[in-house]
């Protein structure tokens, strides 16, 4: 990657030999990152990163069918616990494209898709055609994953119009997307979730899936979405999807071990902590815990200052903490919320880290509470 | 020491932040999101945590955000708007000091094992043998111990104030000197979640209905004419009084009845103002019954001499002017300072009500 940030300058559209490395380069880590999704090279498209692809698969379909539908009602059913980046989209299209409606499938109390109120959904928009479906793979705050087969079948069984997408970007690092995506229409990706660089990602389009680009210009990405390539970021992207392919089973074992140890540890040691998903359903890199009593925002900056990196939600522009929609989804009261953290496990995680963080944790906690 | 500093992204907690860490203090910097509304200035705009948190940068120190919006809609905004549909009128920034900066905000910086939680405000905190007195900030034209008046000894103990010493054009002056990019920034003036475009009729027309009335005159019981929102009239008020050849004060507002009475100045003056039961809170200890203070009744107001008195209800304090008054809003705060060292804060309650001596 690091050569095409500094010594390969060569614009990957141009006709030199300089443009010729950089274009190679960028079309090699399509090559790689089409293998490792399952998709065609011809079905990739780079972006910024996740929030990207996320925009231009909502707002690329949403957009392209309220066009061909000419104002007459269009769906795009989602879940209630997507990222911000899909939600957003999603509301940004029902409030900007005529005829565009948002409906929301909930999940149970264990932070996973309602498929039943999917099939309700999608069978009661008969008369205004579903034109999209998108349920992430993983959820970025609990870490639960979500059925797409199942949710894949019961699109092409009830609203056969539709196209599903799905965000695949808390997933990609712990299931293999290929196998787990198998049937849908649009994957988001990001690279720094894998880490690879940030502001890197992609969009995986399947052939013939109607899409508006968001961004138009040199008709770059088969005209998809246009501007230079980020040459590096393609590159890092790929190599960090490749390499994580490669360990990742070896992974899954190892950092699922460090989290169980982690949460088991932290169930154990502190009093009135629970576990807002059922571990076997959520991927291994994720330890969501809920400490009554005590307020993230709080547990955040004494584990910080103790050298714990932990995340306490999503933030709004400000920086500051907003409550989560998730954990709202799935009914867990406020004041149990209040005091829910993400610690996030990964391929640096080593044993002693998880130590440190079951030495300095109750401690902290303990501290909060008075 | 350690020390939090509650900064706005103005440019005094921005002046305060950097004397602390001159002083070799262990600091962090922690701004409040109040409010959710899309206002573009005041307390909590995305601009100015943006700016605390550059400034933070540039000092070294970490930064945090902390969410108090809901805190602050249940203990400042609703009682702000309750208070209006009442005839209320309540200073929304005491409150927000009251039950956010110097409770929520102090408790937290005590758990997370602070020593001290240090603001930006124009006032000084002086300690003498283990006591707290709380003292006008050394500039007059910024003095902000009315808004701080509330404070006990339990939070003055806990604070710091460190440009209280300085005049505003001194703290400006060393936001210059040390490249600070707030230096030059205006001063916020407003109530930080009404916006400049909407105003306090817009604001208020969001959450409640507001209602036309009639103005009467006190003496006479004459109508003199109509106001658009009785809510809106706050007792003390000239502007938009029919004048009916004399200056004439709203002197009541009921807004149960839609009106509002008016009186001339002489009529209007007052000589009593009357606490609510259970809002009187001392920097150190109570007045004795019949002691002399000095009193003012709003930010910037003239201090009067008064004497204070056990109310006939409850734990309510009356302070009697031999000076007559303009009449004092329901839901103000009144400080009390002291009549031998006027600089030094006694302490404060809210206005229940004004009138003539019973």
């Amino acid at each position: 990657m690091a050569p095409f940030a500094a010594q390969v300058f060569g614009h990957p559209s141009g006709h030199h030999r300089q443009a010729r490395a950089a274009r190679q380069a960028v079309e090699d880590a399509r090559d790689q990152v089409a293998e490792l999704l399952g998709a065609a090279p011809g079905e990739v498209v780079f972006t910024s990163g996740g929030t990207e692809a996320d925009n231009l698969a909502v707002l690329g379909v949403l957009g392209a069918a309220a066009r061909r539908r000419a104002g007459q009602e269009t769906v795009v059913v989602s879940s209630a616990i997507e990222h911000a980046a899909v939600l957003e989209a999603c509301r940004a299209a029902a409030a900007r494209l005529p005829g565009v409606e948002h409906a929301l499938v909930g999940v149970d109390t264990l932070g996973v898709l309602d498929l039943e109120r999917l099939a309700e959904v999608l069978a009661e928009a008969l008369d205004a055609r579903v034109s999209l479906v998108t349920v992430m793979l993983a959820n970025n705050e609990v870490g639960t994953v979500q059925p797409l087969s199942d949710v894949v079948a019961l699109t092409r069984r009830l609203a056969p119009g539709a196209v599903v997408h799905t965000d695949a970007v808390q997933g990609a690092a712990w299931l293999d997307v290929a196998l787990a995506a198998r049937g849908v229409d649009l994957i988001s990706v990001s690279a720094h979730k894998l880490g690879g660089p940030k502001g890197a990602g992609a969009l995986v389009v399947r052939e013939g899936t109607e899409l508006e680009p968001l961004v138009v210009g040199g008709g770059q990405e088969r005209e998809r979405r246009a501007g230079t390539h980020d040459v590096a970021g393609a590159v890092g992207l790929a190599t960090a999807l490749a390499l994580v392919a490669k360990e990742r089973d070896a992974e899954a074992v190892r950092v699922g071990a460090l989290r169980d140890r982690l949460a088991d540890g932290l169930l154990d040691a502190v009093p009135s902590v629970t576990e807002a998903a059922d571990r076997k359903s959520v991927v291994p890199g994720t330890c969501h815990l809920c400490f009554e009593g005590v307020d993230r925002e709080e547990l955040v900056v004494l584990l910080d200052e103790a050298g714990v990196c932990v995340s306490a939600g999503a933030a709004c522009a400000s920086g500051a903490l907003e409550p989560s929609h998730v954990l709202a989804a799935m009914g867990v009261p406020a004041r149990i919320a209040r005091g829910s953290i993400r610690f996030s496990l990964g391929h640096t995680t080593s044993p002693a880290d998880v130590e440190r963080a079951l030495a300095v944790v109750p401690e902290a906690v303990a501290r909060l509470r008075g | 020491m350690r020390v939090l500093v509650a900064m706005s992204g103005g440019v005094d907690s921005s002046v305060a932040a950097a004397r602390l860490v001159a002083e070799g203090h262990d600091v962090a910097g922690a701004t409040l999101k109040l409010w959710g509304g899309p206002q573009s200035s005041g307390c909590c705009s995305v601009a100015d945590v943006d700016d605390a948190r550059r400034v933070a940068q540039q000092l070294g120190v970490p930064h945090h955000v902390f969410n108090y919006a809901s805190d602050f809609e249940r203990d400042v905004v609703e009682p702000y708007v309750v208070a209006h549909a009442e005839g209320r009128t309540p200073n929304p920034c005491i409150e927000c000091n009251r039950h956010i900066k110097f409770d929520r905000l102090l408790e937290r910086a005590r758990r997370l094992g602070f020593d001290r939680l240090a603001t930006g405000h124009h006032a000084r905190v002086v300690e003498l043998s283990g006591a707290f007195s709380l003292r006008r900030g050394a500039d007059p034209l910024k003095d902000q111990s009315y808004v701080l008046s509330m404070l006990g000894q339990s939070q003055l103990g806990a604070i710091v104030l460190p440009v209280g010493d300085m005049t505003k054009p001194e703290v400006r002056a060393e936001a210059a000197r040390l490249g600070l990019r707030t230096a030059a920034k205006p001063d916020s003036q407003d109530v930080c979640f009404i916006h400049d475009r909407e105003g306090r009729e817009g604001f208020l027309e969001s959450r409640i209905e507001l209602h036309a009335g009639e103005v009467v005159e006190a003496e006479s019981g004459l109508a003199l004419g109509a106001v658009d929102a009785v809510e809106l009239v706050t007792v003390g008020q000239r502007r938009g009084m029919p004048a009916a050849g004399s200056r004439r004060y709203a002197v009541a507002v009921d807004v149960a009845a839609r009106r509002v009475t008016v009186a001339g100045a002489v009529r209007a003056a007052v000589h009593e103002v009357t606490l609510e039961p259970g809002s009187v809170t001392w920097v150190d200890r109570p007045l004795a019954d019949g002691e002399e203070a000095v009193a003012q009744m709003s930010a910037h107001g003239r201090p009067a001499r008064c004497t204070v008195h056990a109310g006939a209800r409850g734990e309510s304090l009356v302070c009697r002017f031999p000076v007559a008054q303009r009449p004092v809003a329901p839901g103000q705060t009144l400080a009390l300072y002291d009549v031998s060292d006027p600089d030094a804060v006694l302490g404060a309650g809210i206005v229940a009500g004004s009138g003539v001596r019973a």
